[in-house]
């Protein structure tokens, strides 16, 4: 399956999230992105007046895999450790459309060319989305890193944006995953050590329980809201199989009923297509946000993880250090390594602290602007509604 | 002449009313003014006497014997359903001075309202009236057969009895009171007996010259009618129209008219205002007059017009003309009978509504023109303009049969029930479903306008088993009730309090109230006894048979199954395009329909499942919004939360108005289409009677040639007695196919007719809930916006 986007579709899909800073200086998006199999090849596109780049304007062909590792390198970069790293694109997931239109296809003996049309439609539409929106995703995790003050100036980000050629990213071996595994686990298990350590600040301590609590909450209604999404689709493929049935039975029809069927039919395949926007719209505005903020959480979790493993470091170093006084032994040593420690954590405490009120600022307007939106598109799709019936009710009751 | 007149009543009273009025009439031509009443009873009796004797043809005795064994049903039935026993017993004895016959008569006829003996003891006390007497002896029990004539009769006796008493209070009244007690003598004849004697005297000085021709014809008309009527139901009715109208003719007065009017009024609601209101005189007019009036005989349809309009006059007219011509103005008072008759039946219609319409359901209007057509012979004799005004009769009767039937469909619209308070009776698996069944009617034909009984689940599908016997065979389309559901019923039984078994009762009570409408709106089913039984009566006899895993509903199974296989094997040769193409249709629709049930169950379940999301999200989005840190965002959260709270309730309200306007309006139509398919079978198997019959009539006609080719001239007269005989059945199975293929498609025609309407009401209703829930929608997110734009 090959697939194209354009851009006036594209600025559309961009409302998701973020608040981003529009600085004229880097701006990127991705205008185009090839469906190929399993993989995707988005274009991406850069226009900047920064001198460190060789030209003002470029394009360089990446993969899902390629962002990745961008992402990966900048989360294993030291420096970064007091910044919320932008979470990483979610792998594009065609297998669901794919399954649904295979399953279309076995159906298709039972449904009526119309209705097979229509379902087909609905699935390609379906698909579509789920493109847009993985380029979407894409674009977003670049234009944060570009909107970023540190993360901007990146090298490997520049590489990334510059480079001409195909990254030839090499795939993670079956090391490599067991080794990222692994690391989770002792993460996790680090986590669990570490939640016993006193805070010592208590900005840290009031966003540390603010941020677990409203991880589990908002990942809990991102799930609601996947589903709920899913029973307006399911509905609206509902209003299609009754829309063709009802035209089918007025097609057969001779009496004075015809008409009736008729106007129903037609009445439900509108129907059927406004049910399909509250979907997709809810999907897009609702879903959407919840889920980016589900996995921007999850980053800024791994950021108070950071500086908490400073901490604990830090308190170590002090250990250390009061041991080696004790023995008097290596204490210049043992005195540069509590600086540094203390430094870093210092450091990852100020920058961390800047970080989460400004994630904290961008997450209240992302989701003022995404409420607002959806809330406007569902009483367009209503009043749409409303329209329709009264229409149709009018049309009966004249004939 | 008051005694007279009330001798001459007595005999008459119920079916002779009538004949006593025309007798009276004639009487009073004879007479003219002194003994009129007296006269005309003389002649009455005379008339008939002489009309039995004189006049070898039965006919005119039948007339009127069955003129009076209707009345007598009347008095009977109207005694028995009304309790006017008692009531017809005061009159009666109220009357017992004037005429002490008539009491008897009456009280007879109360006491045993179709029994010969009433007959008797009439006959005994009048002359004229043995012959009545054996008249009624034998017409009466026929009559008395018909429960609907007694019905009306009873009606139409309760009306004349008011009215009777409303002419007897009023002495200006008795004009018309002799009309009316002549009517209505039968219940009331000796009050207005004693009117119409006084009053008949009076009328016929005035009538009788001009109106009595005009009268004349018609009653001759009318009379040569009435004696073919051999139908009793007929007679009577026209008899007790003839009474009423006359009556309501004579009554001229004001007081008696509104009086009368009143009655009927309330019995009939709206007919009867019409009927008596413009009234009588229109209503007479009305039929009698469209064709008679165009045509010579219209002089006499004039006639009965002015009575209408000068009911004295009229009255006066018709009695002198019956008088002038003693028997023949029987005859014309039977067929003036039976033409008021024929008014009458559109009065009655009016009057009577359901009445009527019983009546032309009944086939006794054919045999009335029939017996119009047959009596026109023995009017003859009376006047030639008789055989015209028969015919115009038959016209008018047609026409009245087809006002009938227009007004048995606004009918429909007149009966409206209602299935409430399912209740739950008994424990465990014993335990069923009651529910009250409501009826609110301004139809005559029950006693009551409304009333309410307690019927459980099988006496509904018990219902449906008489009907379907009763009916599917002829062709008609019976609307089936909700199907037996073992699953969830045992679900109600185990008392599981949830709401899919709260939605399944609700289901199946909304289901059972559209099938006994659907019954009731059908004009033949509402005739049927057992319709009115289940309706009206307390306690029904329990339905049996209906238990789905019973030994009878075993045998239903294997009885379908058989049917099924005889329906695979008989490969109709369609010879009507109509019926080939409807059938496609209809088994195409109800393929479709099947299909589209299922697609919007799915939507409920679909919908439901949205509801339950959306309430899982708005718990959600609570939660978020208590673990946000920033107020107003909080705030908008739980907003937000609080929206999709009405969101889930809006769907979950969309979700029943899915089930119970959409997915039950699809059943009923599965149930229906099956219904339709089921009346194509019954045709197809009449053809299949039809075939094997002309099958087996071809075989025996091959074994005649071949008994003639071998010359077996004895078994060949058994063979051509064979063939006779299978002619005969060819025949009447052919027509009994012609009958049922038109009555499949009349009722298909209905059906598809209903069915439009039906559709579009009840989908404007569904999509108008629909519209509702958006509207509420937007209110609710436009409510939201701001909350929204309000984050900070």
């Amino acid at each position: 399956m090959t697939s194209s986007i354009d851009e006036s579709n594209k600025e559309k899909m961009r409302s998701v999230s973020v608040d981003l800073n529009h600085d004229a200086s880097l701006l990127i998006d991705i205008p185009d992105a090839l469906c190929e199999r399993d993989k995707v090849k988005f274009t991406v596109h850069t226009k900047t007046t920064l001198s460190s780049f060789q030209k003002p304007d470029f394009s360089v062909p990446r993969q899902h895999e390629d962002f990745i590792w961008l992402h990966d390198t900048l989360v294993e970069t030291e420096d970064y450790a007091g910044l919320i790293i932008p979470p990483a694109p979610p792998k594009p997931d065609f297998e669901s459309p794919r399954e649904k239109m295979h399953k279309l296809g076995e159906g298709e003996a039972t449904m009526t060319k119309e209705e097979y049309t229509k379902m087909k439609q609905e699935l390609e539409a379906e698909y579509l989305a789920v493109f847009k929106k993985t380029v979407q995703v894409h674009e977003v995790f670049l234009q944060r890193l570009s909107s970023h003050p540190f993360l901007s100036k990146d090298r490997n980000f520049q590489i990334f944006l510059e480079y001409d050629q195909d990254l030839t990213v090499r795939r993670k071996n079956a090391k490599e995953m067991f080794g990222g595994f692994f690391k989770n686990m002792v993460k996790s298990a680090d986590e669990v050590l570490i939640s016993g350590i006193k805070e010592v600040d208590d900005f840290f301590e009031q966003e540390k329980t603010f941020l677990l609590d409203y991880y589990s909450k908002i990942k809990d209604s991102t799930a609601k809201a996947e589903k709920m999404t899913r029973s307006h689709k399911n509905i609206a493929d509902d209003y299609i199989h009754i829309s063709a049935t009802l035209s089918t039975l007025s097609a057969d029809d001779t009496t004075a009923n015809k008409k009736h069927l008729e106007k129903l039919a037609d009445l439900f395949e509108k129907l059927r297509k406004v049910e399909g926007r509250v979907a997709s719209d809810q999907e897009l505005k609702l879903t959407e946000l919840l889920r980016y903020y589900m996995r921007d959480i999850q980053a800024a979790k791994d950021l108070l993880y950071r500086r908490a493993r400073a901490l604990v470091d830090y308190e170590n170093s002090n250990k250390a250090l009061d041991k080696a006084r004790l023995k008097s032994k290596d204490i210049p040593q043992a005195e540069q390594h509590q600086q540094q420690c203390l430094q870093k954590f210092d450091k990852l405490s100020d920058s961390g602290k800047k970080e989460l009120t400004s994630f904290k600022g961008r997450r209240v307007v992302a989701f003022r602007k995404n409420l607002i939106e959806m809330a406007e598109l569902e009483i367009k799709h209503a009043k749409n509604n409303v329209t329709l019936l009264q229409g149709c009710i009018d049309l009966l009751k004249s004939i | 002449m008051a005694t007279s007149s009330e001798r001459s009543p007595p005999p008459f009273p119920d079916s002779e009313d009538h004949d006593v009025l025309d007798s009276e009439e004639v009487g009073g031509r004879d007479s003219d003014e002194d003994d009129v009443g007296d006269e005309l009873f003389t002649s009455a009796v005379n008339s008939p006497l002489t009309e039995h004797g004189s006049t070898p043809s039965p006919a005119s005795q039948p007339s009127d014997v069955s003129m009076k064994p209707p009345r007598d049903i009347m008095d009977d039935p109207l005694i028995e359903p009304l309790s006017s026993q008692t009531e017809n017993k005061p009159t009666s004895e109220d009357a017992s001075e004037p005429s002490d016959d008539f009491v008897d008569l009456t009280g007879n006829i109360t006491d045993s309202p179709g029994d010969a003996a009433t007959d008797a003891t009439e006959i005994p006390l009048d002359e004229p009236a043995d012959d009545f007497v054996d008249l009624f002896g034998g017409e009466a029990e026929a009559p008395r057969g018909k429960v609907v004539v007694a019905d009306v009769t009873i009606e139409t006796a309760a009306h004349k009895r008011e009215a009777a008493d409303d002419v007897t209070d009023p002495p200006g009244d008795r004009k018309t009171g002799s009309n009316d007690e002549e009517q209505e003598a039968k219940e009331t004849s000796t009050d207005s007996i004693i009117d119409l004697s006084d009053d008949l005297p009076a009328g016929d000085s005035q009538q009788p010259p001009p109106a009595r021709d005009r009268f004349v014809d018609p009653l001759v008309n009318l009379l040569s009618d009435s004696p073919a009527a051999a139908d009793a139901k007929i007679p009577s009715r026209a008899t007790v129209d003839l009474f009423e109208d006359e009556g309501s003719d004579f009554f001229a007065d004001p007081r008696q008219h509104k009086s009368a009017h009143q009655p009927q009024k309330s019995l009939f609601g709206e007919p009867d205002e019409d009927l008596f209101g413009e009234p009588l005189g229109a209503a007479s007019k009305k039929p009698v007059s469209k064709e008679p009036r165009g045509k010579p005989v219209a002089t006499k349809a004039g006639s009965n017009v002015s009575n209408t309009g000068g009911p004295l006059q009229e009255a006066a007219d018709l009695f002198s003309e019956e008088a002038v011509t003693a028997v023949p103005g029987i005859k014309n008072a039977s067929t003036v009978n039976s033409k008021t008759n024929g008014v009458h039946s559109e009065e009655e219609t009016d009057i009577f509504a359901e009445a009527t319409v019983e009546l032309s359901l009944d086939s006794p209007r054919d045999e009335r023109r029939k017996d119009v057509s047959a009596k026109p012979s023995a009017s003859a004799s009376a006047l030639s303009a008789a055989a015209s005004l028969a015919k115009s009769q038959s016209a008018s009767l047609e026409e009245l049969d087809e006002e009938g039937g227009e007004e048995e469909q606004e009918d429909e619209f007149e009966i409206s029930i209602s299935v409430k308070d399912p209740e739950k009776i008994g424990d465990g698996m014993n335990a069923y479903m009651a529910y009250k069944v409501t009826t609110q009617t301004q139809l005559a034909m029950f006693r009551n306008k409304t009333f309410t009984v307690r019927r459980r689940f099988s006496d509904f599908l018990g219902l449906y088993e008489k009907l379907s016997e009763k009916h599917g065979p002829n062709g008609f389309i019976v609307p089936p009730p909700p199907e037996k559901s073992i699953l969830g019923m045992t679900k109600v039984k185990v008392g599981k309090e949830d709401s899919s078994s709260a939605d399944f009762v609700e289901r199946r009570r909304a289901a059972l109230e559209r099938y006994l409408q659907r019954v009731v709106n059908h004009p033949s089913l509402l005739q049927d006894p057992d319709v009115r039984e289940f309706l009206e009566r307390e306690e029904l006899p329990r339905a049996v048979g209906t238990q789905a895993l019973s030994g009878a509903g075993f045998l239903k199974m294997i009885n379908k199954a058989t049917d099924a296989v005889s329906k695979m094997t008989i490969k109709m040769n369609e010879s009507d395009v109509w019926f080939e193409e409807k059938l496609q249709e209809v088994e195409s629709a109800d393929q479709q329909f099947r299909k589209l049930h299922t697609l919007v169950e799915s939507l409920v379940v679909h919908r439901k499942e949205l509801s339950l999301n959306t309430a899982s999200f708005a718990k959600s989005t609570a939660m978020l919004g208590s673990a946000e840190d920033n107020t107003a965002l909080s705030r908008a959260l739980s907003q937000l939360a609080e929206v999709e709270d009405k969101m889930e309730q809006l769907h979950q309200e969309q979700a029943a108005n899915d089930t119970f306007s959409f997915a039950e309006l699809i059943a009923d139509y599965v149930r229906l289409l099956g219904a339709v398919r089921g009346s194509f079978d019954h045709r197809m198997k009449a053809w299949q009677r039809w075939q094997d019959a002309q099958a087996a009539l071809q075989k025996k006609r091959e074994t005649e040639a071949k008994l003639l080719w071998a010359n077996k001239p004895d078994k060949l007269q058994l063979a051509k007695e064979e063939i006779a005989e299978w002619e005969v059945k060819v025949t009447q199975y052919e027509r009994d196919f012609d009958k049922v293929s038109a009555t499949v498609r009349k009722e298909v025609n209905r059906f598809d007719k209903e069915k439009a309407k039906n559709f579009k009401r009840e989908i404007i209703n569904y999509l108008e809930c629909h519209l509702q829930s958006q509207q509420q929608l937007i209110k609710y997110w436009e409510a939201f916006l701001p909350e929204a734009k309000a984050i900070a």
